[in-house]
């Protein structure tokens, strides 16, 4: 039941407009150039940390059909009544989320950084980071699509719980300090489904 | 013989409002029961409550595996219904008469053909406890009458029901009776 659950969700998020979190993060990679100007040495030097900027906002967008469809239409209470725990379904959702949303990512930051003037080297160290910090981000935006599932304005609140949340990501991924950044994304993998699991519980009427 | 569902002085409180309190139901093999009462007065929150979906205030609750149809479909509006069942384990579309639509997508079913299809879940899974809620509504009287045909097969394998409706259920002579 678990893998075919990944394999649905994995489904809807690739057929769905998997491209746009990707296309997101390109156009705010986009718009530094015109904001700060064309200075190379500059963007090189910003750059790593835009790119985490527009990651993270990027992250925000599929927040709102993480969860709620399934809410609304019933399908969180049978996979309950096929046995699931609540977390078991919140894990093989983040599973499936990070897989339709972090490769595209990573692709995308190809062409973000030649707008950004990054070079090899940088452009290695920044997707290896990204690559480390985006199960993290994959599960806290599952955790927060649970928590607001079914509230009113769920897409505005969901920004102001992430954005905050995210912050020790973005501080370790732009800082290039990898083994802090594995553990705050291991923390967030870890704790998320927990989260996620006593929202989805808590959301039932 | 042991009971497939027992619900034992069980009082269920929802938003605050005291929904039902002691109230007692058994259901043996081959037992089915109708909930009934005013809009409101539990019907569904005691069916969610029976699947587990619902905890008590107070009572236990004991329950056999079971198959639930309630307002949600919960199949993937994209998909052929046969391959949007397949999540669920597959589903006797012959039984509700829908097997010509296993290839139509769930978005253009209708409403009554989405809920064949979720009846046919149920009684595909092989439960022995089955919970619907008001599973008439939007039947047609083909519908209706398949639907009747397939609790009295359940009901004579073993299988118990716990059904909600508004409307008489044939083959289904108990009842119980929620207060408003």
């Amino acid at each position: 039941m678990i893998g075919a659950l990944i394999a649905r969700d994995l489904r809807r998020g690739l057929t769905g407009a998997a491209w746009l979190p990707a296309a997101f993060f390109l156009l705010v990679a986009t718009l530094v150039p015109f904001a700060v100007g064309p200075d190379a040495r500059l963007l090189a030097r910003i750059g790593g940390g835009i790119l985490w900027v527009a990651a993270l906002t990027a992250a925000l967008l599929p927040i709102e059909r993480l969860v709620e469809p399934d809410r609304a239409d019933g399908v969180l209470d049978q996979l309950a009544l096929h046995g699931l725990a609540e977390e078991s379904i919140a894990a093989a959702k983040i599973v499936a989320h990070w897989l339709s949303f972090a490769p595209l990512l990573l692709v995308a930051a190809l062409p973000a950084s030649a707008l950004l003037a990054i070079n090899g080297t940088a452009l290695l160290r920044t997707e290896i980071a990204l690559a480390i910090g985006t199960p993290g981000l994959a599960a806290l935006a599952m955790a927060v699509a649970a928590v607001t599932a079914g509230l009113p304005r769920a897409s505005a609140l969901a920004g102001l719980l992430l954005l905050p949340l995210a912050i020790p990501l973005l501080i370790f991924g732009a800082a290039n300090a990898l083994l802090l950044e594995a553990a705050v994304s291991l923390l967030l993998t870890a704790g998320a489904p927990f989260v996620a699991g006593a929202a989805i519980r808590a959301s039932r009427t | 013989m042991s009971a497939l569902l027992r619900i034992d002085q069980v009082a269920l409180r929802r938003g605050g409002r005291l929904l039902f309190e002691e109230l007692d139901l058994t259901l043996a093999p081959g037992e089915a029961v109708l909930v009934r009462g005013p809009n409101g007065s539990g019907k569904s929150s005691l069916l969610r409550l029976a699947a587990g979906l619902l905890s008590a205030e107070r009572g236990r609750v004991e329950r056999a595996p079971l198959a639930l149809a309630d307002e949600h479909d919960a199949l993937d509006r994209e998909l052929p219904l046969a391959r949007a069942l397949a999540l669920w384990g597959g589903a006797a579309l012959d039984a509700l008469g829908i097997e010509h639509l296993r290839d139509v997508p769930v978005r253009l079913l209708s409403s009554g053909q989405r809920k064949r299809a979720a009846l046919a879940r149920v009684a595909g899974s092989g439960a022995r406890l089955w919970l619907l809620d008001e599973p008439i509504n939007a039947l047609d009287g083909d519908g209706a009458a398949r639907l009747e045909a397939a609790i009295a097969d359940h009901l004579a394998a073993g299988g118990a029901l716990l059904a909600a409706s508004h409307q008489p259920l044939a083959g289904v002579a108990r009842t119980l009776e929620l207060g408003a």
